[in-house]
């Protein structure tokens, strides 16, 4: 595994081998069935759950519905406050910001709290090529980081990797990124966390510039919201004298008492968690207190495209709490990296082709990386659609046509043309009928092949439906 | 067009169906889910911090000195930070150096300090959360997540029952730090380990007034 999505093969051949790697299987299968057992005791204490859904399900989508309107808000709101708002429309943009404003403080190092903004839009990659070293301080990210590995997952990045695997990376790799891992290092959870601990609060004392994203932005406030476990998003939020915080446009919500929904809906569908251990709010810099200069980078990267799309845009609901993967057949099957995205499982077969055009074969092949079982949408706190966004997808991909859907539309045209001409129809389904113990139970390719490899075809009856009808059913008869 | 305008510009374009009218949002959604009654709240709070590993004790006003310096020797805690508007009175029997938070104090002096004891703006009993917004007595935000081990004391008559109760009673623009036990992560096979970066031990001391004390379950050190 190299450390980038990218020339990453389209889904279908990337879990062709995930799929056979039974340590992966096993690591995943452990990971998503304890998740999903202890959301489900969590969510079921609030008996108002599903008001909860519906609030935040409606209050997502009245602000995507007026976002210009919240946006400037929010940003008048952050600059009252002593932040500063910068905009960029895509990647190369966001990046160039980030990367200029840590150089303007003559810093060649910043740390960073785990945030899937800018894992899309690859800053880590950017930075180093400016000379900028960037260290992930989340634990996950940080065994994902040493590895040279990428994020499986969006909540536990590193749900692929078990306590040994973990353990021989941080052997292998802490020394090369500073503190080496003790001596003599175990693989019990509370020893690596401890190592995890002793490596990186180095670099929390000595850091001048944090890079986040942001949970939520308040619109009528202006405040940034942070929601997190282990602590190290509190080191970078308040010990570095720059904050900068790279955030989607469409995780602003309207006011503060809007949380009291978000903050009830996230960590019981994420870990589980009546409340996660630590949530951090800001408004703009306080004196004394935190960081002295704040910059809020509002990204689109693809958002206002997917926004355009009335079926798609509601997946910009989506507060990243990473249930629908925990629940996903296909996702604890096939794993995060098949996804060739920061975002995987079933929230990811919508959200990447979307954020980024269905131009590529990855990009294409990702509506079809699904069973529509439902059980996303089902677990979803927002109440994504996700099988119906899918379904849509799939609906423009074959409509920009390739391969297989040459095919499939000659086939359907075909069709028609029989349909049309009912003589013609009922004389091939009599031939079809008068054959049928030469018909083979399998297709041999193209097209239909691999379907038939796990199915049989459905027999071909006796005699066509309306012969049988004629001879039954025939209104001479008087029935 | 610079890119402000152009995302602007981008996100109208995006919205051309949606009629400009905002319908309001359902909220019926409740506002808590349990009795809000003080001594349902006491117990509801500490069970919940409890069920994530905090250590919750519980005193009068009169006993608060002599259990802070019990918790503080417990751990070995040879010195202390102090917010610049906690009760000193709170601590006058601790044996521990006290260190009062000044400017010049860096987040390495901190590294170097065992423990600090601070107040709360409020606690959550449904969430078991207690929030700090950098109050008085507790400082800025570096103090209770650098030194090991934090204790925070918070008044019974400071619980709300739950979050949307908390939030019309907290300023957002003052920076606030939410805490839900000690510090934890899940991130190695999704087993629950306390003490990554920030306190490993988290204290919190209720305090009671007498009457309310002795109605509920008394002195619980777990």
């Amino acid at each position: 595994m190299s450390g980038t999505y990218l020339g990453m093969p389209a889904f279908p051949t990337a879990v062709r081998a995930s799929t056979k790697d039974t340590q992966l299987r096993a690591n995943l299968t452990h990971a998503t069935h304890t998740i999903r057992d202890k959301r489900a005791k969590a969510v079921a204490e609030l008996d108002d759950w599903a008001q909860l859904r519906e609030a935040g399900k409606d209050i997502k989508d009245q602000t995507l519905h007026h976002l210009d309107r919240y946006l400037l808000q929010l940003e008048t709101q952050v600059t009252a406050a002593g932040g500063v708002v910068h905009w960029a429309t895509d990647a190369a943009e966001a990046n160039r910001i980030v990367a200029d404003l840590v150089k303007a403080k003559g810093e060649t190092e910043v740390v960073k709290v785990k945030s899937m903004a800018t894992q899309e839009i690859g800053l880590n990659e950017a930075l180093a090529a400016e000379g900028i070293t960037a260290y992930e301080t989340d634990l996950a990210e940080l065994i994902v980081q040493l590895g040279d590995d990428l994020p499986s997952h969006i909540l536990v990045p590193a749900i692929h990797k078990n306590r040994s695997e973990i353990r021989d990376i941080f052997i292998e790799a802490m020394g090369r990124w500073g503190r080496p891992a003790p001596d003599g290092l175990s693989d019990n959870p509370a020893d690596l966390a401890e190592a995890a601990r002793l490596h990186l609060r180095e670099k929390f004392l000595r850091a001048k510039v944090a890079v986040s994203g942001a949970n939520f932005m308040v619109a009528e406030t202006g405040t940034l919201v942070v929601v997190e476990s282990e602590g190290n998003g509190r080191m970078c939020l308040t010990l570095p004298e720059t904050l900068i915080s790279v955030v989607g446009i469409e995780k602003v919500i309207p006011t503060w008492q809007d949380l009291g929904v978000f903050l009830q809906l996230l960590p019981r569908s994420s870990t589980a968690e009546r409340m996660n251990p630590y949530t951090s709010t800001w408004t703009g810099t306080t004196g004394g207190d935190g960081p002295a200069e704040f910059h809020l980078v509002l990204l689109d990267n693809g958002r206002t495209a997917t926004l355009a799309d009335e079926v798609g845009r509601q997946a910009l609901r989506c507060i990243r709490c990473s249930a629908c993967l925990n629940v996903c057949p296909v996702y604890e099957r096939a794993g995060g990296h098949a996804y060739g995205s920061p975002y995987p499982g079933p929230i990811g077969a919508i959200l990447t082709p979307q954020l980024r055009g269905i131009q590529s074969e990855v990009d294409a092949s990702l509506p079809y990386a699904s069973s529509l079982c439902g059980a996303c949408y089902e677990v979803c706190p927002v109440a994504i659609d996700i099988p119906e966004v899918l379904v849509h997808l799939r609906e423009q991909v074959a409509d920009q046509g390739g391969k297989g859907h040459r095919l499939e539309a000659a086939a359907i045209r075909a069709a028609g043309w029989i349909l049309g001409h009912p003589a013609v129809l009922a004389a091939g389904e009599r031939a079809a009928s008068k054959t049928r113990k030469l018909h083979p139970q399998k297709s041999p390719g193209p097209g239909i092949g691999p379907w038939t490899e796990t199915r049989d075809l459905p027999e071909m009856p006796a005699e066509p439906f309306r012969d049988w009808w004629k001879k039954n059913r025939s209104p001479k008869e008087g029935r | 067009m610079n890119s402000r305008e152009t995302t602007l510009a981008r996100v109208r374009a995006a919205l051309r169906d949606v009629p400009a009218r905002e319908s309001a949002n359902p909220r019926d959604y409740r506002s808590c889910h349990v009795a809000d009654e003080p001594t349902v709240l006491l117990d509801l709070l500490h069970e919940n911090l409890v069920d994530y590993r905090a250590h919750v004790h519980r005193t009068t006003p009169a006993e608060l000195p002599a259990t802070l310096a019990r918790l503080l020797a417990a751990r070995n805690a040879r010195s202390v930070v102090v917010p610049a508007g906690l009760d000193r009175s709170w601590l006058r029997d601790v044996d521990s150096a006290l260190v009062s938070d000044n400017a010049t104090l860096t987040a390495e002096h901190l590294d170097d300090i065992d423990a600090v004891v601070t107040g709360c703006a409020l606690a959550i009993a449904e969430t078991g959360t207690i929030v700090l917004d950098a109050g008085p007595n507790q400082g800025r935000r570096a103090l209770t997540l650098v030194p090991d081990h934090h204790i925070c004391v918070v008044a019974a008559d400071q619980i709300v029952a739950s979050v949307p109760r908390a939030l019309p009673r907290l300023d957002p623009l003052r920076p606030q730090t939410w805490i839900s036990g000690p510090s934890a992560t899940s991130d190695i096979e999704l087993d629950r380990v306390e003490g990554v970066h920030g306190p490993r031990t988290l204290d919190v001391v209720v305090v009671i007034a007498p009457a309310l004390g002795e109605s509920g379950h008394h002195a619980t050190t777990t």
